[in-house]
C-alpha cells in the first residue's frame, strides 16, 4: 500500500514536473445520501493518483442536522482530525469562525461558478466554502401513468393533489394495492423546512422571514398551503411521510409505488438506473406554485470548506480546487445528475445528453429561493427547527395550521427579540 | 452470669468492657487512614470526570456562552432559567427554561416514558425471573439466550426496530396485516398516537433480560427450606408467591428498578434514531442535545442538562425515601 502510494507519487512527478513535497494524509468528511460516498470515492481516487496525498472519507449519516451538531462539536473542539468539511449551503453564518478564508487560493476562478451561490459562502468578506455543486428540487412525475390515465403534469398544487387522487385510487381498484399518489420529505429535520418552504412560497406566503428580518410566516396564505399539505397525508401520501427523509421517499417512488415524488436531482440519476423499476417511466417538471404565484424550489447545495485547525491547509486547498473543478463538476453531472455551479456547463452538450435534467435546471437553479439563513445569521438552524416543527404538527394533525403558525410566530419573536444575532 | 456460663455469645455490655479504649482508637484510626489512602484516588478520578465537567455544565447555565467561542462566556445569572423581557411598548413576555413549553413536554415525555417503560419491564422480567429460575433441561442455554437483546448495541437495536416498523416495508406491518389484524399499514415510529409506544416497545424488549437478570439473582438468594415449609404446610402456590417469594427478593426488585429508571430518565440514543424527533418522543436529553450542538444555545442547553441532573436526582431520592431502600448494605 505503501509502496503503491510512494509509485504514484512518482509517477506523478513524472508527469506533472511538480515535486509533491511529501504525501499528505488528508480527511474529508460527508454525509451520504444516495450515491454521495461512491461519488466522492472515485473522484478522490483521480485525486490521489495525481498527486500523491491520501484522503479519508468521514462518512456522516444522511440528515443534514444530524451532520451539523457533529461538525459543530469537532469544529468548538479545534479538532484537527478533520481537514475539509462537506457543508450545506445554510451554515456559513454559523461556521464562518472555523473555515479558512478561500478568497485569495480561489480569486482565479471564483468568475466561473454562479454568484448568488459565491455570495451564500461570503460572510463578512470572507468565502467561507466552495461550491462543489448546488441543488433544486424537481417535481418527478410517473410519465406512463399520466398518459394511461390521459392527465397532464401539473402546473398549480391543487392540480397536482386531483391528479394523484384520481391515478392512485384507479390504479388500487386496478389491484396496485401498494400505490400513493405523492411522497415528500414530511420528518422534522431540515428537508421539511425545505418542502415547507416552497408550499408557503409558491403560494404567495412568502420565506418564513423576509430578507430583512421580519417575521412574516403568520399569514393566512401560509396557513392554506400547511391545510393543504394536511389534507394530502392519508390521502393521497401515506402516513408515514412524517418520517420520511429524502432517501426514504425515494425508496416508495423507485419501487414503483408513487405516482408524484418532490426530491433533489441525485433521485433522477439513481431511478434511471439500470437496476430501477421507474427506469425510463418517468420525466420531471417544475415544482407547481398556486395561479398568481410562481414556483418557489428551495436553493440547496453543497460546499467545501478547510478547517482552521487542519495541520494540512494547503493541500487541503488543492484538494477543494480539484473537486470544484470544471473538470469534477462536469463528471458528476454525467454519473449522478449533480447540478453544476458553473454555468457554461448548463450548455454542455454531452451532458444535455445524458442528463436531460440538466440542462432544463439552469434557470430553475437561477430562480430558486434561499431559506432565510442570511437574515436570522447564527440563530438559522433554531428558526429552522422552529419552523419544521411547527409544519410537521399541521402534518399530522396535531393543531390546525393557524394555531401552529401563531405559536411559531410568537416562538420566533422570543428567539429575535431585540434583532437576529 | 448464667449465660456465659452456658456458652451464649457475650453481652454488648460484656463487650465493651472487654475493648481497651486507647488500643480501638489506635486500631481505627490506622484503618481509617488505609481506607482514605484507598479511596483517594478513586474520589479523585470521579472528581475528574464526574464533578468536574458536572460543575462546569451548571456554571455555563449561567452564562451567555456559545460553542463557537467558549472562552468569551460572560456570567449572565438567572437568565436562561426566567427572565422577562419588556418590548417596550408596554407589551412583555417570560422567558427562559421554566417558561419554555417544550422544555416542560420534553419533562413530561421523559417521566411518562419512564414510569411506563419500567414498569412493564419490572413485571416481564419477574415472570421471565420466574420461568428461569424452575429447572429445567437446557435452562442454561435459555438464560444465555434470552440476554440477546440486552447484548445488542443500543443503536443497532433501534435502527433494526425502525425497518421492522417501516410503514412501507417494515416486516411489523407485513405480518399484522396477512394475519387480518390491521387492513392499511401504521406508521408506528412517525404517527403521534403510536410513536411514543414505537419506543416503549423496543425498550421493554431490549431491557427486560436486564430486569430479569437482576431479579433473578435475588430469586436464588431465597433460602429453598422455605418452600419446602410451605409445601409441607399445604400452602397455595400463589400465596406462597405473594407472601413469601415476593417479600423476599423485594429488595432485588426496588435495586432493578432503580438501576432501569436512571438509565430511562436520561433515555437518548433509542429515541434519537428510532423515531424523526418529533414533539412526542423529544425527551430531556434530546432537547439539551439539540440545544448544545445543533443550536446556538450552549448556556440554554446547559441549563437544560443542569435540570435533568436536578430532577433525576430528586426522582432517585424520592424513590430511595419511599422505597426505604438500604443502599448503604447491612441488614
Amino acid at each position: 500500500m505503501r509502496f503503491g502510494r510512494a509509485a504514484m507519487a512518482v509517477a506523478a512527478t513524472l508527469a506533472f514536473g511538480t515535486s509533491p513535497v511529501s504525501a499528505a494524509e488528508l480527511s474529508i468528511v460527508s454525509g451520504s445520501v444516495g450515491a454521495d460516498i461512491q461519488e466522492l470515492r472515485t473522484q478522490l481516487a483521480e485525486f490521489e493518483a495525481e498527486t500523491g496525498h491520501h484522503v479519508n472519507i468521514v462518512e456522516m449519516p444522511a440528515s443534514t442536522s444530524d451532520q451539523f451538531g457533529q461538525y459543530r462539536l469537532w469544529l468548538a473542539a479545534g479538532t484537527d482530525d478533520i481537514d475539509i468539511y462537506r457543508v450545506d449551503v445554510i451554515w456559513a453564518p454559523q461556521l464562518a469562525n472555523q473555515f479558512v478564508d478561500l478568497r485569495d487560493a480561489m480569486a482565479d476562478v471564483i468568475g466561473d461558478h454562479f454568484p448568488s451561490v459565491i455570495e451564500s459562502q461570503t460572510v463578512e468578506g470572507r468565502l467561507v466554502a466552495f461550491p462543489m455543486y448546488t441543488d433544486a428540487p424537481a417535481l418527478f412525475y410517473r410519465k406512463d401513468l399520466l398518459e394511461k390515465y390521459g392527465r397532464t403534469p401539473p402546473t398549480t398544487w391543487e392540480e397536482l393533489t386531483e391528479t394523484a387522487k384520481e391515478i392512485q385510487d384507479k390504479e388500487r381498484r386496478a389491484g396496485n394495492r401498494q400505490i400513493y399518489g405523492f411522497v415528500f420529505q414530511g420528518a422534522p429535520y431540515e428537508g421539511l423546512t425545505c418542502n415547507g418552504l416552497e408550499w408557503v412560497a409558491s403560494s404567495g406566503g412568502g420565506q418564513i422571514v423576509s430578507p430583512d428580518g421580519e417575521i412574516t410566516i403568520n399569514n393566512e396564505a401560509a396557513a392554506r398551503a400547511l391545510e393543504r399539505a394536511h389534507a394530502w397525508v392519508r390521502d393521497i401520501a401515506p402516513a408515514g411521510v412524517l418520517a420520511y427523509k429524502e432517501e426514504e421517499a425515494r425508496g416508495v417512488w423507485q419501487t414503483g409505488n408513487a405516482v408524484f415524488m418532490r426530491n433533489w436531482p441525485y433521485a433522477y440519476a439513481l431511478s434511471n438506473g439500470e437496476d430501477s423499476p421507474v427506469n425510463g417511466k418517468f420525466e420531471v417538471t417544475t415544482l407547481p406554485a398556486e395561479p398568481g404565484s410562481r414556483s418557489a424550489p428551495c436553493l440547496g447545495g453543497w460546499n467545501l470548506a478547510v478547517s482552521k485547525y487542519s495541520k494540512h491547509k494547503d493541500e487541503a486547498i488543492a484538494l477543494v480546487r480539484f473537486l470544484s473543478s470544471r473538470r469534477a463538476q462536469k463528471e458528476r453531472a454525467l454519473t449522478y445528475a449533480r447540478l453544476p455551479t458553473i454555468p457554461a456547463l448548463y450548455d454542455d452538450p454531452e451532458i444535455a445528453e445524458r442528463q436531460p435534467i440538466i440542462a432544463e435546471w439552469a434557470d430553475v437553479v437561477e430562480k430558486a429561493v434561499p431559506r432565510p439563513s442570511a437574515p436570522t445569521k447564527r440563530q438559522y438552524n433554531e428558526v429552522s427547527k422552529e419552523f419544521w416543527t411547527a409544519v410537521n404538527e399541521t402534518l399530522s394533525g396535531a393543531a390546525s395550521a393557524e394555531t401552529n403558525l401563531k405559536t411559531l410566530e410568537h416562538r420566533l419573536r422570543r428567539l429575535k427579540r431585540d434583532g437576529w444575532r | 452470669m448464667t449465660n456465659a456460663t452456658l456458652g451464649a455469645p457475650p453481652t454488648d455490655e460484656a463487650m465493651r468492657t472487654e475493648e481497651q479504649p486507647a488500643v480501638r482508637s489506635a486500631l481505627s484510626r490506622q484503618r481509617l487512614t488505609s481506607a482514605w489512602l484507598f479511596l483517594t484516588p478513586m474520589l479523585a478520578v470521579l472528581a475528574f470526570v464526574a464533578g468536574w465537567p458536572l460543575l462546569q455544565t451548571i456554571w455555563f447555565s449561567f452564562t451567555d456562552a456559545s460553542l463557537a467561542d467558549l472562552d468569551a462566556a460572560r456570567f449572565v445569572g438567572l437568565r436562561n432559567y426566567f427572565e422577562y423581557v419588556d418590548y417596550g411598548d408596554g407589551t412583555g413576555e417570560w422567558f427562559g427554561l421554566f417558561f419554555d413549553a417544550q422544555w416542560w413536554n420534553a419533562v413530561w415525555n421523559t417521566v411518562y416514558y419512564t414510569l411506563v417503560s419500567v414498569s412493564i419491564e419490572t413485571v416481564f422480567g419477574l415472570i421471565v425471573a420466574l420461568v428461569l429460575n424452575v429447572p429445567f433441561r437446557g435452562r442454561g442455554f435459555v438464560r444465555a439466550a434470552v440476554l440477546i437483546p440486552w447484548a445488542i448495541p443500543t443503536i443497532v437495536s433501534a435502527k433494526m426496530w425502525a425497518w421492522m416498523m417501516n410503514d412501507q416495508f417494515g416486516i411489523l406491518n407485513d405480518m399484522l396485516m396477512s394475519i387480518g389484524i390491521l387492513s392499511h399499514p401504521i406508521a408506528w415510529t412517525a404517527s403521534p398516537e403510536t410513536a411514543m409506544w414505537a419506543v416503549i416497545i423496543v425498550d421493554v424488549w431490549k431491557t427486560t433480560p436486564f430486569m430479569a437478570l437482576l431479579i433473578l439473582a435475588g430469586l436464588q438468594m431465597v433460602p429453598s427450606d422455605v418452600y419446602e415449609a410451605a409445601k409441607i404446610d399445604g400452602v397455595h402456590p400463589v400465596k406462597v408467591f405473594f407472601k413469601v417469594t415476593l417479600p423476599l427478593i423485594r429488595p432485588a426488585i426496588l435495586v432493578a428498578v432503580i438501576f432501569r429508571a436512571l438509565d430511562a430518565l436520561r433515555v437518548f440514543d433509542l429515541i434519537y434514531v428510532l423515531t424523526p424527533n418529533n414533539t412526542e418522543t423529544k425527551t430531556m436529553s434530546v432537547f439539551a442535545q439539540e440545544n448544545l450542538f445543533q443550536f446556538d444555545q450552549f448556556a440554554y442547553g446547559s441549563a437544560a442538562s443542569t435540570l435533568l441532573f436536578l430532577v433525576i436526582a430528586a426522582i432517585t431520592l424520592v424513590y430511595i425515601k419511599a422505597a426505604r431502600l438500604n443502599l448503604g448494605g447491612g441488614r
